[in-house]
């Protein structure tokens, strides 16, 4: 190496200043022409006066400075970085009671008409699980945990995928390019992908937002979103006011309380009293949905066959214990 | 200065003319690239509905390509920087085809990512929204440093080789070419100090190559030890894959041995010593890859583990045959065949070599599909696509296009650059490990 640094000549060492000064001019000049350049775009925005006439959304009628509406492009951008925010100083969790459970499915029907989901798309879905041939069977309703410690937001390459301060993981499916190693890192199955043009017939001037989800985007990933939309609202995700039987408590941590739409408890007195739990705790994930063990039910699990499509009957002829 | 001419003599007819068989060859091999575009494209337009993958099972074929592709990427990094580095001098009429397996699978790799890809038209958002907490990130960021170390290191070895191209009077080769080999030799004119700065940067890059090519596999490798998925989460993925990638990338480099001494007449070069030099390699690699392999399977099934027992299952039932093939013939038969001196023949080292690229694609197929069919909670499906793998034609014919398009770049680089190293072979190296 010594050598290599002894025969250089001065030829050498000047014609690479010389190149490295040109690049520097080069990367200089590009960089002010740039800056300028957008300056001067920013500069020219001047309001011409024209104005619009809109109804608001209290019903009064408004004009408004045609300049002053934004592009749809710009509305987007908004509505996406008040999806990353998410609603200040709440926790959202869900208790799911599997003693009432009875897979009426109504909860995966109601997520699927709100969302414009496909047919064979399940963002809520329901497992029949037994763990050991001398435990109980049980419906398992599993919507996305929305894990405090997500697998799927740490190995998405691109940040499409991600958890606000209020507790849900959401999904930017303008971002999303599809790798699907967020469905490999979940361990609960919780995504589905798009593997061909969903074709659902989309309402008339609907601006893309995280929150709402809709349209599923051919060759991104979807998942439970906690009714993201319907919470800014102040008001329960679908799933929890379709269901017949009450079996899903949702609420906010911080304010110690869950319900169901017909009876609100204490959350800390309801994984107290009934003993609550998540599912695969030792995975560390610290999921934000828990349960409540399926005791003292309400009625047998095989009704939960009884009135139940054959296509779907068809998926619990294997269970038992793994 | 006989010999040096000789091997001019030997090996520029290969750059001077295309037979007629070449250009069949080569038809044949854009024939089965042209399927591939075909199936690409319905893929593109109807969506990844036409192929096997469904939402357990979302890696298939592309990703056993991928892991597969970058292995082979590591001949070079093995044979030709290691030896490089321990001036051993047998290796000199294989580095050339070493460097050229890993630059070439290097390229096709990546292509194996993007069909993968959902939503190809946002691939460059890997860069612009790159999130570095993602292995993912890791592996591009690898990726491209391997491909371009690689490549500048291959390109190093083609200068002086270009070079001598470039001023063999007798090179009875069209005017374009000629200006080629003027323009990629880039003045070099063999003065001591040149060939002085070359020789470091040789070896600089040797080094470098050896721990990018490290670096790449593991990350590769944690892009699936990283999920908490049973089978994937093993602690010797790491390791594990770089043996493995050592293993395919021998592997492949005694069968191109093969094709070329034979269809290029370098029977004098290319001799059985070498055969039996990178098939004893081959066969030390198989014996750590076993290793490996089996004691990462022996604590999965000795213990009691629900999801590791579960897994095994599916290992030993449905995936039988191709756990067998993969990790015990594809082991102890290459082993065998190279240990045993009676069995030691040039043929029989290129058929063990195919055994044993072809146990270790297979290998990569059952590290990847069954772990996506027993996930944590059981898959309740009645559609049969959605339980269990299979592929489809569309990905069958990517896979062998991707086969053809090795095949294609390396009959066109072929025809351009000498298939052994002139240079190299021509070189008196004073550390050398004497023939």
């Amino acid at each position: 190496m010594k050598e290599i640094v002894k025969n250089e000549s001065e030829n050498d060492r000047s014609s690479r200043r010389n190149f490295l000064k040109k690049v520097g001019i080069g990367v200089g000049a590009v960089s002010i022409a740039g800056i300028a350049g957008s300056s001067v775009l920013a500069a020219s925005k001047v309001k011409s006066g024209e104005k619009i006439k809109l109804l608001s959304p209290d019903g009064t009628l408004v004009e408004v400075d045609k300049d002053d509406i934004k592009p749809a492009s710009e509305i987007v951008a908004d509505l996406k970085e008040e999806a990353r925010a998410g609603l200040p100083n709440r926790k959202f969790s869900m208790v799911i009671d599997l003693a009432r459970c009875k897979n009426a499915r109504k909860c995966v029907e109601a997520c699927q008409e709100g969302h414009l989901l496909p047919k064979d798309h399940e963002w809520m879905k329901l497992y029949l699980l037994q763990d050991d041939i001398h435990t109980a069977k049980y419906w398992f309703p599993r919507p996305c945990f929305h894990c405090d410690k997500p697998m799927c937001v740490s190995v998405c390459p691109v940040g499409a995928t991600y958890k606000r301060p209020d507790g849900i993981v959401l999904i930017d499916n303008q971002r999303c390019i599809g790798c699907k190693f967020c469905m490999t890192g979940c361990p609960f199955s919780a995504r589905v992908f798009n593997w061909k043009d969903p074709e659902v017939k989309v309402p008339e001037g609907h601006v893309y937002d995280p929150e709402t989800n809709i349209p599923a985007t051919e060759g991104t990933v979807g998942k439970c979103i906690f009714c993201a939309d319907k919470l800014r609202k102040n008001e329960l995700p679908r799933c929890v006011t379709a269901c017949p039987m009450g079996v899903i408590y949702f609420g906010d941590i911080l304010e110690d309380t869950v319900t169901n739409g017909n009876e609100t408890e204490r959350f800390s007195k309801l994984m107290v009293d009934r003993a609550g739990y998540r599912y695969r705790e030792e995975l560390g994930t610290l999921p934000s949905v828990y349960y409540l063990p399926p005791t003292q039910r309400m009625f047998p699990v095989e009704s939960g066959l009884e009135d139940t499509d054959e296509s779907i009957k068809g998926r619990y002829k294997n269970v038992g214990p793994r | 200065m006989d010999a040096d001419n000789k091997l001019l003599k030997d090996l520029t007819p290969e750059l001077e003319k295309t037979s007629l068989t070449w250009y069949i060859t080569f038809s044949i091999f854009f024939a089965v690239f042209a399927v591939g575009v075909y199936g690409l494209i319905q893929q593109i337009d109807k969506g990844h509905i036409v192929t096997g993958m469904r939402d357990n099972v979302v890696w298939g074929f592309y990703i056993v390509n991928f892991i597969f592709f970058m292995g082979l990427s590591y001949s070079g990094a093995l044979i030709s920087g290691v030896l490089h580095l321990f001036h051993t001098g047998w290796r000199k009429p294989v580095i050339r085809i070493a460097e050229l397996i890993t630059v070439i699978s290097l390229i096709i790799g990546p292509f194996f990512i993007f069909f993968c890809i959902g939503r190809l038209d946002r691939l460059y958002f890997l860069f612009i929204h790159a999130r570095i907490q993602s292995p993912i990130t890791w592996d591009v960021i690898a990726i491209i440093t391997d491909l371009v170390g690689c490549f500048t290191y291959l390109y190093l070895s083609f200068i002086e080789d270009f070079a001598i191209l470039r001023d063999y009077a007798d090179l009875n080769v069209p005017p374009w070419k000629k200006k080629l080999y003027k323009a990629l030799s880039l003045g070099f004119t063999g003065t001591p100090k040149e060939k002085k700065i070359l020789k470091n940067a040789r070896i600089i890059m040797a080094a470098m190559i050896i721990a990018i090519a490290i670096i790449v596999y593991s990350v590769l490798a944690w892009i699936f030890g990283v999920t908490l998925q049973p089978g994937w989460h093993s602690t010797i993925f790491g390791p594990y894959f770089v043996i493995a990638a050592v293993f395919s990338g021998t592997g492949l480099l005694i069968i191109l041995m093969w094709i070329f001494r034979k269809i290029y007449h370098l029977e004098e070069y290319i001799t059985k010593r070498h055969f039996v030099n990178v098939g004893v390699l081959l066969t030390v690699i198989a014996a750590f890859y076993g290793y490996f392999t089996f004691s990462d399977y022996l604590t999965k099934w000795y213990g009691s583990i629900k999801m590791d027992s579960i897994l095994i299952d599916k290992l030993f039932t449905d995936y039988y045959s191709l756990f067998i093939f993969a990790n015990y013939i594809g082991i102890l038969l290459p082993c065998i065949i190279i240990a045993f001196p009676r069995f030691r023949t040039i043929p029989n080292i290129t058929i063990a070599a195919i055994i044993a690229i072809s146990a270790l694609w297979v290998n990569r197929y059952i590290i990847v599909i069954p772990t996506l069919e027993t996930p944590f909670l059981p898959i309740q499906d009645t559609r049969p696509d959605w339980i269990t793998y299979s592929p489809t034609w569309v990905e069958w014919s990517l896979t062998l296009a991707g086969v053809a398009v090795f095949a294609m770049l390396f009959m066109l680089v072929s025809k351009i650059a000498p298939i052994i190293s002139i240079s190299e072979m021509q070189e008196k190296d004073e550390n050398e490990i004497m023939k």
